[in-house]
């Protein structure tokens, strides 16, 4: 009686504030505390880019050239005399759009496909599996340069690579749930009682299967902000000016010889992202769902 | 074992013909011409025309796809639009470079992967597999070109340990290995976190088998029946992740390749880009594909030699 009565409260509590629970229980693990802490940070900078940068992050001035870390300029100007912080806080915008919006959109292609895969007749499932199959055999930079030098470097291009790559594992996932609920009892019951084929994937399968795609991708983050990154350096993403982590590293790399600080600036920002994002998500997926581990 | 191999090999080859024809979709689907794109923005619309007629691109869809295919498979990838030379043999001179940098990568990540994938495993929950967990989170984490930067800022800018550019002196094995090093660093450092991580996890669950137990039983030396007992059985998993490494690691060279001056595939790639070089890029492509597809075969065909469940439950 008394262990129910110790065990009542904090059930309560849960369910009043679900979000608050899943919160402290984020903050619990050392990992997840740092990597939120680190996700935050990104964020803000990236929302409050305007009001925290203290240049125009394009304003050349070359007279302030290849300068070190000072107050004026915290992490020293490139190789234009643009100040690199806010380079960086406006490079924020540019990857967090990046690999948000393209999530999301492959998120979205994902369970589409999926959904058909495993829910429809089974010559449309075999083919949806070799063309996922075989769109994971391309390694993924070369692919990313065939679309790049056909449709030419671009945001849209960057946008295209990352769906291109990360659709087939989510609706791989997404299919192989569906088969198994396709037969669950509800289902059944759903369809007896005449419900149409779109209503019972939209009720009564995809809601049991979305908690666990979503959180591997939100493990697909830091792997994305890798990609738009990668390929601004390469010169292929998102087009000089505009403030991109890459573009700032491929600046660097060009004058290494005469300034560290750039290289530095450019590479600082997306080794604490893509550290933020993943020891977020692993806490995430260690606090929700333990049966993912080791994925 | 002979069944389960032919229908591996046939699924394989399936799965190349199947990425033949998304690659061909895709230049199809994209907008861009490849003629113009070849040619580039000062073409004339005769000139495009011209060399539309002379690639082809005026025939029916199905005719295009077939002419593509069928040449591929007879190892005919058309002729470089530069020099004219076949695309094939050009893409076969560089792809030793890759090769060579890519098993010094997966040398590093086996040599240093499954060590600290067994120590973290016997130390379970200690201090040390915390501190082997996070950091290999972390090198997992990092995308591999921000960590070839890195190194060439620190070990050869800064300390001047080891040569910035180029695969070292033909010929000099010594010069060749140390232009290898930070490269293949580069792009190994992940894979030893992804190993570590897998190693564990799988040995965790080989020490729970009766044949451990026995073994304990026996009194044999505990690190003993890790090396000697275990780890034979916990390794499987790696050699498919390796597999699939593979073609991440290919990736990952284009970067290293090109940040450290190495010649290779990927720099071919990057650099056919940039001078329109458009049979180049597709028939590169097509080679790393077939060659990572490959590889995924032989994985699964030694894991099937080792392990007669997988042999079984393929069909």
């Amino acid at each position: 009686m008394s262990e129910q009565a110790s065990i009542k409260p904090a059930a309560l509590r849960a369910r009043s504030f679900p979000g608050l629970a899943a919160l402290r229980k984020i903050l619990r693990e050392p990992m997840g505390f740092f990597g939120l802490a680190l996700v935050v940070l990104i964020l803000a900078s990236a929302i409050f880019a305007d009001l925290l940068a203290m240049y125009d992050p394009t304003k050349i001035a070359p007279q302030n050239r290849f300068q070190g870390p000072s107050l004026t300029h915290l992490l020293g100007t490139d190789h234009l005399g643009r100040d690199l912080l806010s380079r960086v806080l406006y490079g924020a915008r540019i990857a967090l759009l990046v690999a948000l919006g393209s999530t999301a959109l492959s998120l979205m292609l994902g369970i589409v496909l999926g959904l058909m895969a495993g829910y429809g007749p089974r010559w449309l499932d075999a083919f949806l599996l070799l063309v996922f199959d075989a769109m994971k055999s391309f390694p993924t930079i070369m692919l990313a340069l065939t679309i790049v030098t056909l449709a030419g470097p671009s945001m849209v291009s960057v946008v295209m690579v990352v769906v291109m790559v990360s659709v087939p594992g989510y609706a791989r996932i997404i299919r192989t749930q569906t088969i198994a609920m396709k037969t669950a009892e509800h289902v059944t019951a759903a369809r007896s009682m005449g419900a149409g084929t779109i209503r019972i994937l939209r009720v009564h399968i995809l809601p049991n299967i979305i908690g666990p795609i979503v959180i591997l991708a939100s493990m697909d983050v830091p792997v994305v902000i890798g990609i738009e990154a990668g390929l601004s350096f390469l010169g292929l993403g998102v087009r000089p000016p505009t403030p991109s982590w890459g573009t700032i590293l491929n600046d660097g790399f060009a004058n290494i010889r005469d300034s560290s600080w750039i290289v530095i600036a450019g590479g600082l920002p997306i080794i604490l992202t893509t550290l933020g994002f993943t020891f977020l998500g692993e806490t995430l997926r260690d606090v929700f769902d333990p049966r993912l581990k080791g994925r | 074992m002979f069944a389960y191999a032919m229908r591996r090999l046939g699924l394989g080859a399936t799965i190349i013909l199947v990425a033949m024809m998304i690659l061909f979709s895709m230049i199809y689907l994209i907008p861009g011409d490849p003629a113009s794109v070849a040619l580039g923005p000062r073409a004339t619309p005769e000139m495009i025309a011209e060399l539309r007629s002379r690639m082809g691109l005026d025939d029916p869809v199905l005719v295009q796809f077939w002419n593509f295919v069928s040449s591929a498979v007879q190892g005919n990838l058309g002729v470089e639009a530069l020099s004219g030379r076949p695309v094939l043999t050009v893409v076969m001179e560089q792809l030793p470079f890759t090769l060579a940098m890519v098993l010094c990568s997966i040398t590093w990540a086996v040599l240093l992967g499954i060590p600290l994938g067994c120590i973290a495993a016997v130390k379970r929950g200690g201090f040390v597999d915390r501190v082997i967990g996070v950091l290999s989170v972390a090198v997992i984490a990092v995308p591999s070109f921000v960590v070839a930067i890195y190194a060439l800022l620190l070990f050869a800018v800064h300390l001047k340990w080891l040569p910035a550019i180029g695969a070292g002196e033909s010929g000099n094995l010594k010069s060749q290995l140390m232009a290898l090093i930070l490269p293949s660093l580069a792009v190994g450092l992940g894979w030893i976190g992804y190993i570590a991580r897998l190693v564990r996890a799988s040995m965790l669950e080989t020490l729970e088998a009766g044949h451990i137990r026995t073994a304990r039983a026996f009194g044999l030396p505990e690190r003993w029946i890790i090396y000697n007992y275990a780890l034979r059985i916990a390794i499987l998993p790696t050699v498919t992740l390796l597999g699939v490494g593979i073609g991440h690691m290919l990736s990952s060279s284009v970067f290293a390749e090109i940040v450290f001056a190495r010649p290779g595939i990927g720099k071919l790639v990057y650099e056919a880009i940039s001078t329109r070089n458009y049979p180049l890029v597709t028939g590169a492509v097509l080679v790393t594909t077939a060659f990572f597809v490959l590889v995924n075969v032989l994985a699964d065909l030694v894991i099937g030699l080792l392990d007669p469940r997988v042999r079984a439950s393929f069909n």
